[in-house]
């Protein structure tokens, strides 16, 4: 035990000390970094080297001609340094490399990172490096505004627009809006106004603070900030609802903060505010909002327009998501209008389109790099946050600072009390005593704040240190004590928590089929609410936008058969990647299988069906992916990284696949009765060959009610033969999939005899088969080519479809 | 609005409001819209139902009627439907979609539920049997996918299999291959659907100003 005990506090130890002896090489590697250019930049073989790049003409020469030109000649450099040329992508890496490995090990010590939020951590460890450098003798980096919001801000504000949950957004729309909007001005106007007061009291000595600065200071700390608000909501689970408001809230409030900013400031100078100024406030509030959303919108459709076209080349399309997204920011920024709106915009209004459109490869693509950008800069800009907290000068006063924390907090308990008992009025679902705990509770400060206040001229704005040390301050105080304190509150109120479950088919069945009833119930109402208007507005984009914007025949597609592939794609890659497993998909835990809904008849389909282009694409994932053991990429291929498409890897899987399919429908033969539907009156010799060509074609047939089933009891003495072929039945399948598919259908059909004949004999149903195959199939394969194809990529399952017939209506 | 004095209706709308909790002005707007829908009758039939536009293009338009006329939504017992209804049972059929109140105990909250999905089941058993047979599921599935072109037909068929499928490997988890499930009960009707929350989402907004001039 006590061995045990010791190595445990061994690993530990080692553990942590691993941790902070990278770190401190990290800050060696980036102090050194630091310091060494000053030095090296005199060194003469720097020189030489500059020189011989800026004179390319003759770079031979060049170096004889400067060696002849010195007396004493020096030995060529066999190893040079240049740091100078590498020293800004050095840096760069040397800090995001640094923030990876801080977040890599936060999630190695888990007791740490589940009571203190990772925010906390970050800015932590940003106070210390700070610290070091400053200790070192360096002046620490500061979060510079431009950085902050042209580099760090977007991919997470990307992210969240992208993967917005859409239907708790909209539907909770008013409430966040009257939060954003109201509950935002509301903060500005009392901290400001409340500080300004104080400020006038005597024996506080802050008098020559005029209520525009405080204003302005009360609109930079009023907005809540959607960085600090993820980084800490992700970790607690909240419900949708709180989160989307909280969320939603922070996400909006852009419009209102950047007006509320850029009015002060010019006012500032100014002195004087009219009432013109406050309509012109008001105007251009509605311009930076609507107009951002606008932009986004804007871009968002032309990269929906964009994806239609780029099915050819498939690597580049992830790209277009992110660079139209950034363009849709810059050009908002470039008018003041809202950045972040612009971005949610063009996230949200993209995305059904694009994700129509492009590869799941791209998808899966797209979704690992926003949230690796998005993690690595929120990582970033909680970083900097705690180097900057080091590096500014900061001008303490306990008045206003304290004031600032209190009015702050207070402000927020008031607006979020006084607008819920607002809103509770109109809201269906109202917000209960402890919801509003949690949103007031939940308004936390961030970086947006601290740049904002960055940003202020220190010409126009001497008290800048002090704004600045009072936002720093405020941003502690949310992100450290309301951070770390959620989590428990939430756990002490027993608020609701997030349900993680998967999205199963019978509730996409059930939300559809609720949806179109509410609709209808609103019609027969006679009112029109907000079910009809969103039934017009699915409707108008069904019929024109997917059109215009969604390449090929998934535009038609309805939502609910869009999730049924999405499912399927699932199930078949699953299938496939348990390889031999005789199992069906995974995703069914349980033995129940179909033959256990559907007992009177053979069971329906193993696999699902999947049309011609899904198929393809499950296949391309699967080629690339899955293939590994037996091949590699063949050859390099900057523009793509698919294989090539009938390479023996492929052909193994789709045996082994073939395989899987093949037992199970054995296993579920050898148990089961097997009804064969009695023949139409037609020749048996066409019957069959309708029957192997194109059983779904058969099943349509409605003629056959009438007629006697015939039975086969395939337990029976037929059943060995069976058993024995499996074998040969690979073999031929196995075959290039265009020539040996139509074969395989037929095989397929060897349990079926047809029905003019007697079932007892096993050889004449080969012969049977053997007929089928000669007989001429013209008509069958040229009606429906992609139904056909599906019975040639997937002749197991599908060659049972005509089992279903006798029970359609 | 003719055929009712005054005294007694407001009589009778007291009635309706203790026994389906909408208020009086939210009756009287839904009695408007009642009259305007069986044009002045005392009884409301399938017809004017199919008449009403806005609902022409709602794929589950047979469904909804239907239940408008589905005596099990009456409170009464006994299956089987009826030709015309009654202002009552068109107000209790339109109770189901009231809101729940903001002080509900847990248990109402519950039982709400239960009463709404039990709506919702009665949709779709259609032969009252007391389970969704895979027939009936097809079916829901087809009607909801009608609106969406001839495509679906056998895709809807995939759709209504795999999740009846899943009703089955949720609530009964191992099955001998012989055995049979018969159909989605309504205690695993309530387990498969314990993710929406129904009680708070199957509602609509009842207006207390008349509106029924707006609209067709």
């Amino acid at each position: 035990m006590a061995c045990r005990h010791l190595t445990h506090l061994a690993c530990g130890w080692n553990g942590e000390v691993g941790r902070r002896l990278v770190t401190v090489t990290l800050l060696a590697v980036f102090l050194v970094g630091t310091v060494l250019p000053l030095g090296a930049a005199s060194s003469p073989e720097i020189t030489v080297g500059l020189n011989g790049d800026h004179t390319p003409h003759q770079p031979n020469n060049d170096h004889d001609d400067h060696a002849s030109h010195n007396t004493t000649k020096k030995a060529f450099p066999v190893l040079s340094f240049d740091f100078e040329r590498i020293g800004m992508p050095f840096e760069i890496s040397l800090w995001v490399l640094l923030a990876s490995l801080m977040k890599l090990g936060f999630h190695l010590t888990p007791r740490l990172s589940g009571i203190v939020p990772e925010s906390c951590l970050l800015i932590v460890v940003g106070l210390l490096v700070g610290g070091l450098i400053k200790v070192v003798g360096q002046k620490p980096p500061v979060l510079e505004s431009n950085l902050f919001f042209l580099c760090l801000l977007p991919p997470i504000i990307l992210d969240a627009g992208y993967f917005l949950p859409i239907r708790p957004f909209t539907e909770n729309m008013g409430t966040i809006l009257i939060f954003a909007v109201v509950g935002t001005l509301w903060n500005a106007f009392f901290v400001g106004g409340a500080l300004y007061g104080i400020c006038q009291l005597e024996g506080v000595h802050l008098k020559n603070y005029d209520l525009l600065s405080c204003l302005l200071f009360g609109s930079i700390i009023s907005a809540v900030d959607p960085v600090a608000v993820l980084a800490v909501f992700e970790e607690i689970h909240i419900n949708e609802l709180l989160h989307i408001l909280v969320f939603g809230e922070s996400l909006l409030n852009d419009a209102v903060t950047v007006v509320l900013y850029h009015l002060f400031e010019e006012f500032a100078g100014v002195g004087t505010v009219t009432m013109v100024d406050v309509l012109l406030g008001i105007v251009c509030f509605l311009v930076v909002s609507l107009g951002g959303i606008l932009v986004g919108a804007i871009y968002g459709i032309l990269a929906a327009f964009t994806s239609r076209f780029t099915s050819h080349t498939r690597v580049i399309e992830p790209l277009f998501v992110f660079l139209y997204s950034y363009m849709a920011y810059l050009s908002a920024e470039v008018f003041h209008l809202s950045g972040i709106m612009a971005l949610i915009a063009c996230g949200v209004v993209m995305r059904p389109y694009v994700e129509a459109n492009i590869s799941h490869k791209s998808h899966t693509t797209i979704k690992y790099f926003l949230k690796m950008w998005s993690s690595v800069s929120e990582t970033l800009i909680f970083i900097f946050l705690g180097v900057s907290t080091v590096a500014g000068d900061h001008n303490w006063n306990w008045t206003f600072v304290t004031s600032t924390v209190l009015l702050s907090l207070v402000a927020r308990v008031l607006g979020v009390v006084g607008l819920t008992f607002v809103i509770n009025k109109f809201r269906i679902v109202k917000l209960t005593t402890k919801d509003q705990f949690i949103i007031a509770y939940g308004g936390l400060r961030g970086a947006i704040a601290f740049s904002l206040g960055y940003l202020l001229d220190k010409v126009h704005f001497p008290m800048r240190d002090m704004f600045l040390t009072a936002i720093i301050t405020v941003i502690f105080f949310t992100v450290f004590v309301q951070g770390m304190t959620i989590r428990p509150l939430v756990d002490l109120l027993a608020v609701k928590k997030k349900q993680e479950t998967k999205r199963s088919i019978n509730e996409e069945i059930h939300t559809q089929f609720l949806d179109h009833l509410l609709t209808g119930i609103e019609d027969i109402c006679g009112h029109y609410g907000h079910h009809h208007w969103k039934d017009k507005m699915n409707r108008f984009n069904k019929k024109y936008v997917k059109k215009c914007l969604i390449a090929g025949e998934r535009s038609k597609e309805p939502q609910l058969i869009a999730f049924y592939h999405k499912m399927e794609m699932k199930h078949a890659i699953e299938l496939v990647e348990s390889g031999g497993n005789v199992k069906l998909p995974s995703a069914l835990p349980s033995t129940v299988s179909m033959q256990n809904i559907q007992p009177k008849k053979l069971q329906e389909r193993a696999l699902p069906q999947i049309p011609k282009g899904r198929e393809e694409e499950i296949r391309k994932i699967l080629r690339t992916n899955l293939q590994k053991t037996r091949q590699r990429l063949q050859s390099y291929n900057r523009h793509t990284l698919v294989v090539d498409p009938y390479e023996d890897g492929w052909n193994e899987v789709l045996l082994k696949r073939k395989k899987v399919i093949e037992l199970e429908k054995k296993i579920n033969q050898m148990s089961n009765y097997l009804t064969v539907p009695a023949g139409p009156p037609e020749s048996p010799t066409l019957a069959r060959a309708r029957l192997s060509s194109d059983p779904q074609a058969w099943s349509m047939k409605p003629d056959s009610d009438g007629v006697p089933a015939i039975k086969v009891d395939l337990a029976s003495p037929q059943s060995p033969p069976d058993s024995v072929n499996i074998t040969d039945e690979f073999g031929k399948r196995s075959g290039p999939p265009a020539g040996g598919g139509e074969e395989g259908g037929l095989v397929m059909k060897r349990p079926h005899p047809p029905p003019s004949l007697s079932v007892t004999a096993a050889t004449k149903e080969e012969k049977g088969g053997r007929r089928q195959q000669q007989q001429p199939e013209e008509d069958e394969e040229g009606r429906d080519p992609q139904r056909l194809m599906r019975c040639l990529s997937d002749p197991g399952p599908s060659a049972e479809e005509e089992e279903d017939e006798p029970f359609l209506p | 609005m003719g055929g009712f004095h005054s005294v007694p209706q407001d009589h009778r709308y007291r009635d309706f409001a203790d026994k389906t909790g909408f208020s009086l002005e939210q009756i009287g707007n839904l009695h408007n819209r009642f009259k305007q829908l069986s044009h002045n009758e005392d009884t409301l039939r399938k017809d004017d139902l199919n008449k009403i536009p806005d609902l022409a293009c709602n794929p589950i338009r047979a469904q909804i009627i239907e239940a408008f006329f589905d005596k099990r939504n009456f409170q009464s017992h006994g299956g089987g439907t009826v030709e015309e209804i009654g202002f009552e049972e068109f107000l209790t059929v339109m109770s189901y979609f009231r809101p729940p109140s903001l002080n509900m105990t847990e248990e109402q909250r519950e039982e709400l539920r239960r009463v709404k999905l039990r709506f919702l089941f009665n949709m779709h058993d259609t032969d009252n049997d007391g389970t969704i047979t895979l027939e009936e599921y097809r079916h829901v599935v087809e009607e909801l996918l009608s609106r969406s072109g001839a495509l679906c037909r056998e895709t809807a068929k995939g759709i209504a299999d795999a999740a009846m499928l899943e009703v089955a490997s949720i609530s009964m988890g191992h099955m001998e291959p012989d055995e049979f499930y018969e159909g989605i009960t309504f205690e695993h009707f309530l387990t498969i659907l314990k993710g929406i929350e129904i009680e708070s989402r199957m509602h609509i907004r009842f207006l207390n100003v008349d509106t029924t001039v707006l609209c067709k």
